[in-house]
């Protein structure tokens, strides 16, 4: 699946997308597997209260599940107005 | 509805030249403009917004969707800038249009807070001393809460 960021979790993780191979059920799953990856997702993704997520372009929670979703995004609480 | 996210200026005035004909059966009309503020303490040199595109639009239609189902209205108008402002310059506006001014006044105020805290926007100041994501701020979700009193729809 795409994978997503925004903002200052952009900026941590250093790629604003990237194709991402997982089984990840759930978005807090893919979360757990993205931080065992590299120190870059582990701190970008050490505080999920700061964090939003949006599956297929729409706002969910983080134990949305990924099934059949093509796209994740993470981002910071939105800043629009 | 319009819905409009750009990176070039608005002119304000031609837009709600063009949102108010015609207006048949409205009684009133409310506009709301967002603008770069510049700081006293750090003089901003700029502001970047960052958005997700297609996202971003889908959001901001669903927010008007949803006040024109909850308000009687004529029309609403949405316009979001993104990329590099200067101080002073306008960032986004609403416009609402209504028979009577309570639908039109409600329906901006319901506009701005959603637009605020669920649009995926993100902005970042740039000050002589570096860049600084601009943080959201527990009222603009506190703010969220009045909207889901029923009391407000009756």
């Amino acid at each position: 699946m795409e994978v997503v960021y925004f903002a200052w979790v952009r900026e941590r993780i250093g790629v604003p997308r990237e194709r991402v191979e997982t089984d990840a059920a759930t978005v807090t799953d893919l979360v757990s597997e993205l931080r065992a990856r590299e120190d870059r997702y582990a701190v970008a993704f050490a505080d999920l209260s700061a964090l939003r997520v949006a599956v297929d372009q729409q706002l969910t929670d983080f134990d949305a599940s990924l099934e059949g979703v093509r796209e994740i995004a993470f981002f910071p609480p939105m800043t629009g107005g | 509805m319009r819905i409009s996210v750009q990176e070039a200026p608005f002119h304000l005035g031609a837009e709600v030249e063009a949102f108010t004909r015609p207006l048949d059966g409205m009684g009133a009309l409310v506009t709301f403009t967002g603008v770069v503020r510049d700081s006293v303490e750090t003089p901003l040199l700029a502001m970047e917004i960052e958005h997700y595109p297609g996202m971003t639009e889908t959001a901001l239609t669903e927010i008007a969707t949803q006040a024109q189902s909850r308000w009687h209205l004529g029309d609403v108008l949405v316009i979001h800038r993104y990329g590099r402002l200067a101080p002073g310059d306008m960032i986004m506006m609403v416009a609402t249009a209504a028979p009577h001014r309570n639908d039109a006044f409600e329906a901006a105020e319901f506009l701005m807070d959603y637009l605020k805290s669920r649009a995926p926007f993100w902005k970042r100041e740039i000050t002589k001393d570096g860049a600084t994501w601009v943080a959201a701020k527990d009222e603009d979700e506190a703010a969220l809460d009045r909207w889901s009193d029923p009391k407000i729809n009756s």
